[in-house]
């Protein structure tokens, strides 16, 4: 791997700073210059948050563009469907298969789209699963983001031991085990 | 060592390292980790001010006691601080003193977006600009030097896009910086008419020599590139360029007030066709049009929001960015909303149901703004709710007062309410204003304020009294109620509304994002009991989704504030288990 553009998409307050400190750290264990980008304050409530990650020999804009991103973690359907032309033409997309209704779907004004795994697996690799199951079987709901880095991490082929070095360093000791443990279930999914 | 950091990480880290001991800001996205992270060091004493004058004046006091020290605010917070500014301009400095201003291009967080370039050159102080955290440590420590060099205070311009964004840093040891000596010098720091003029000739002398330095030093480089097209350009637009224009020429810009004429002058004489990039006004341009060098900027890049390599390309290059459309489905907002628990929440299902004109403030409260509680009327900036509020009862009279509140926080209410109450007593008004206490300042991402109790640094310390507070400015009627009472807090808002004296109206819940705030975990919906009259959609909890057939409680969204609960007339939602 010689450079890599992640986007990392999902609702505020599901734990994609978290991830994205934890890819950062990774970057630098692997050599390679690192941006990490991502939005605080008022979005961070409940709104659709993104944040960049971008590894290279040297990286200068923080910003992935339309069509740029290598690899797309979607932490919620809606969201994977919102950043899906940011994915390059070989681009492959993790997505979580939750749902959290936006508030203009709650009160009736717009429509949750339906089908959004099959509408974007007819143009792009695609891996989707229950990542809230998967975590809640691992002891809490708050590790769905440790379960999709585990998916990432097989999928880009960057060894496992250095994401389990990052967890380590990011992650308080307190919730570690489960993490690590979330980590590995993401690891080692297959459908 | 190299470690990942923030550009506000960065700079708190650079003033760690220039010795500076005494930091003083408010919070506001996206300045606020900058103060956050100075008070992770013993070495520095940090506070949250009241506000931003407040802030800036401490750092002024600490800099003429000798100490180096930073003062740190959002672009907005810079016009609360500009009376201060505009005059230790003249004062100069003792210790260094640097200000921290973080801009808000594409509003993510913001009111409005203003770009604060525009205050160097109206205050006089020289301003830099890193455009990475490397640079924003290293950009922070030369201010320091300058401000002592010059006798000035320094500027220093971040934008979201810098102060948000984590890259490598190398970290250095801390310099021994020894408090200078405190001597008095009424010419220099009492700034009356006959002293100010003297320091009036100082301040433009020292523009002089910073125009001169603008050129010498490498804050300022020139890249070489091809000779067709040059580039000028400063902070995160220059990562933009490269990453567009990876060849060309490019002028760096690290000291944006004053700019490097000679340095602009003799690049320009390199290249056949020059570009000015830079975010939001035209800043760099109209000064370099000025020079009479022809240049290509705004007639071809926005005035409004962030820039970006492709848009760049887009419209220096004529590249077109074309994505083919995978999904035809329409896709649904996501806007940000008021979290599950909120105690906010409560207060607006009863505004809204009583059908009153709400003046607002700045907070998480403003998203009372959006569907479903569509509350706020208005929003201007801190503190604007209780002065609108008694312009609008002063305009239209009291039959449309007994329909209008103002509404904002604890920390707003501190910042730069408690003046417009003051007006309220004073000029005879008879609004009614709700401080929403929720024991922190939430939308920064939960910082102490004079309300809390505690200091930054988490210290118990002593708290104001609201209750007390708005009694010793003359109202007599302050009533403290739960917004989660919803019975009892409409009761109050209709009495106080009906008195024909102003009122406070103190709405008091902590946060629900606070850790020590437990709710009885997650409620679910009796299907067998539910009429489907949709009350419970009324308070407008993301957790509680419509399925058209049935509604049903999002069991990962719900905390169990039960507040729905409160608005059921069937006893329809009860704990999941039960």
């Amino acid at each position: 791997m010689k450079k890599l553009n992640l986007l990392i998409v999902g609702v505020g307050g599901q734990g994609t700073l978290l991830a994205s400190r934890i890819l950062g750290t990774v970057a630098l264990k692997l050599n390679f210059d690192v941006k990490v980008s991502e939005v605080h304050g008022m979005s961070q409530r409940g709104g659709s948050v993104v944040t960049y990650v971008k590894f290279g020999d040297k990286i200068y804009s923080p910003l992935i563009e339309k069509g740029e991103a290598d690899l797309i973690i979607a932490f919620e359907q809606l969201e994977a469907l919102r950043w899906i032309d940011y994915l390059s033409k070989d681009g492959k997309m993790i997505i979580n298969e939750q749902v959290i209704n936006p508030m203009p779907v709650i009160i009736g004004k717009a429509k949750y789209p339906e089908n959004i795994i099959e509408t974007l697996n007819k143009a792009h690799q695609i891996f989707s699963l229950d990542a809230l199951r998967i975590a809640s079987e691992c002891g809490t709901t708050k590790a769905v983001n440790i379960v999709l880095l585990g998916v990432m991490a097989r999928l880009t082929g960057i060894d496992k031991e250095i994401f389990n070095q990052a967890i380590h360093e990011v992650v308080p000791a307190k919730v570690l085990e489960v993490n690590i443990k979330a980590f590995d279930e993401g690891y080692n999914y297959h459908k | 060592m190299k470690k990942l950091m923030l550009g506000n990480e960065a700079v708190a880290r650079g003033a760690y390292e220039a010795g500076c001991t005494v930091a003083a800001a408010y919070p506001g996205t996206p300045s606020t980790e900058i103060t956050e992270n100075l008070a992770k060091y013993d070495e520095i004493y940090s506070e949250w001010s009241p506000n931003e004058k407040v802030a800036l004046e401490v750092a002024i006091g600490a800099s003429i006691g000798g100490a180096r020290s930073i003062c740190s605010m959002k672009h907005v917070g810079l016009n609360v601080a500009a009376d201060p500014l505009f005059t230790v301009s003249y004062t100069g400095v003792n210790g260094g003193l640097v200000i921290m201003v973080a801009d808000d291009p594409g509003m993510h967080s913001s009111q409005n977006e203003q770009d604060s370039r525009y205050y160097a050159r109206a205050s006089k102080v020289p301003m830099l600009e890193p455009s990475d955290s490397q640079e924003c440590k290293d950009y922070v420590k030369y201010a320091f030097s300058i401000s002592e060099q010059f006798d000035t205070p320094v500027i220093v311009r971040l934008t979201t896009r810098v102060s948000h964004s984590q890259s490598a840093v190398e970290v250095s040891e801390k310099e021994n910086y020894q408090l200078k000596d405190y001597v008095k010098d009424a010419n220099k720091y009492v700034m009356m008419p006959a002293m100010a003029r003297r320091r009036h000739v100082e301040v433009e002398k020292r523009m002089s020599a910073l125009s001169v330095f603008s050129n010498e030093s490498n804050l300022n480089r020139i890249e070489e590139g091809s000779s067709d097209v040059g580039v000028i350009t400063s902070g995160i637009s220059y990562q933009y360029v490269k990453e567009a224009m990876p060849s060309v020429a490019v002028l760096k810009i690290g000291m944006v007030h004053p700019i490097p004429e000679k340095l602009i002058v003799e690049f320009s004489e390199k290249v056949k066709t020059l570009f000015v990039v830079e975010e939001l006004e035209p800043f760099f341009e109209d000064q370099i049009l000025k020079l009479g060098i022809k240049v290509i900027g705004k007639q071809k890049l926005p005035v409004m929001g962030e820039l970006s390599a492709q848009i760049i390309a887009e419209k220096l290059l004529n590249i077109s960015f074309e994505t083919p459309e995978v999904s035809n489905q329409p896709v649904p907002v996501r806007p940000p909303v008021m979290c599950a628990g909120c105690p906010h929440r409560g207060m607006f299902y009863v505004l809204k149901k009583l059908k009153l004109n709400v003046s607002g403030d700045i907070g998480c409260y403003t998203l009372g703004a959006l569907a479903p509680n569509e509350s706020i009327d208005t929003c201007i900036c801190m503190g604007a709710s209780i002065g609108v509020a008694h312009g609008m009862e002063k305009a239209r009279g009291e039959e449309f007062r007994k329909k209008t509140v103002a509404i904002l926080g604890d920390s707003t209410f501190i910042h730069s309410g408690i003046t417009g109450l003051i007006d309220i007593v004073y000029n005879k008004g008879n609004s009614t204003v709700l401080i929403l206490d929720n024991s922190i300042t939430g939308m920064t991402g939960h910082q102490q304020n004079p309300t809390t109790g505690f200091t930054i640094k988490g210290e118990p310390t002593k708290q104001v009294d609201l209750e007390l507070l708005c009694k010793a400015v003359g109202i007599e009627r302050v009533t403290v109620v739960d917004p989660f009472n919803v019975k009892e807090f409409e009761k109050v808002v209709k009495a106080e509304l009906e008195a024909n004296e102003p009122s406070v109206i103190i709405s008091q819940r902590p946060c629900a994002l606070l850790k020590y705030v437990k709710f009885e975990g997650s409620q679910k919906i009796s299907q067998d009991n539910c009429k489907k009259c949709r009350m419970c959609l009324k308070i407008g909890c993301p957790a509680i989704v419509d399925k058209g057939e049935h509604l049903e409680i999002n069991p990962t969204l719900c905390v169990g504030c039960k507040l729905c609960t409160k608005v059921c007339s069937f006893n329809a939602i009860e704990k999941v288990g039960e």
